[in-house]
């Protein structure tokens, strides 16, 4: 069966191809490459990725130009149909932005960009994202970002926490985020934002593959649904 | 009319940025300055019509996050 997934491309997005190849890596179909400033997704996905980059070049804040791009209205009401949405660094700022996501993304407590391969904790193996892993398990995916420093106020983090909803933590932190929070589910469970880069860790020549199991977990609950 | 639109973080939020630019001023040697927050200034030029509701959802949807950030609004006239 086809896995019909879609990849958004803002003006600033660069990490789309990436995305879209280990799309097409793991689920055998390439995805559909969708422009900013269409108005509406195609029919029938599966799958809504929203990529890295500087989209809008970080204009007033990362992500928030995005945000209010005509396509970010399809992508909120399919994601409140249920549609999976991953949005991964840039795809993260611009879901919290477009309050699909609580919290926000803030300059990094170091107030330097960060580009390395970091070890996460799976907090949550029930999402749909992450079921291919086991809570407590280190995996290892890059991050490269500049504002990556998860905020939420404490009512919000106990929320989140309460509800099962930090997939990832940083086993150590880089960015200064509350509670070593690295992703984030929202209360369905069918948007996913993260900092680190699943695509970026789907290869050997990437330094490692633990990227992979996120895609084979999505594609997982697509099939047994 | 020109409206001046004041981003600022919210208190509590922790501003890197602010704790980094303390920090030089003190390298600078000036001495008892107590925080530094770093915020964003917003200027427009609007029609006069403009309501405040208009300018108040301006704020809320685009110009501040208002999980992080509060907003003040000044007519400059």
């Amino acid at each position: 069966m086809a896995f019909r997934a879609a990849v958004i491309t803002f003006p600033g997005s660069n990490c789309d191809r990436d995305m879209a190849v280990a799309i097409e890596e793991v689920s055998g179909t390439a995805p559909i490459r969708v422009w900013h400033g269409d108005a509406h997704l195609p029919d029938d996905l599966d799958f809504i990725a929203l990529p890295g980059g500087f989209s809008y070049g970080d204009y007033l804040r990362s992500g928030a130009m995005a945000a209010n791009s005509p396509i970010m209205q399809s992508v909120k009401r399919r994601a409140e149909k249920g549609v999976p949405v991953l949005g991964v660094c840039n795809g993260f700022q611009v879901l919290t932005e477009a309050g699909l996501l609580p919290g926000a993304l803030m300059r990094n407590a170091s107030q330097n960009f960060i580009c390395r391969t970091v070890s996460l904790r799976v907090d949550n193996d029930q999402s749909r994202f992450t079921s291919g892993y086991e809570a407590g398990q280190t995996i290892h995916i890059p991050v490269a970002h500049h504002d990556g420093n998860y905020y939420a106020d404490d009512e919000t983090l106990d929320r989140i926490e309460g509800e099962g909803r930090v997939a990832f933590r940083y086993v150590e932190n880089c960015n200064g985020s509350r509670r070593d929070i690295a992703g984030v589910l929202n209360a369905q469970g069918n948007v996913l934002g993260m900092m680190p880069h699943p695509e970026r860790a789907i290869d050997p020549a990437h330094g490692g593959t633990d990227g992979i199991t996120l895609f084979e977990s999505a594609l997982q609950a697509l099939v047994s649904a | 009319m020109k409206i001046r639109v004041h981003v600022s973080l919210k208190p509590g939020v922790l501003d890197p940025q602010g704790r980094a630019v303390h920090h030089a001023l003190e390298g600078l040697g000036f001495d008892g300055v107590d925080d530094v927050r770093i915020g964003r200034l917003v200027e427009l030029d609007v029609a006069d019509s403009t309501t405040d509701e208009a300018l108040n959802e301006m704020c809320e949807k685009l110009l501040a996050n208002t999980v992080i950030e509060n907003y003040r609004i000044e007519k400059v006239g």
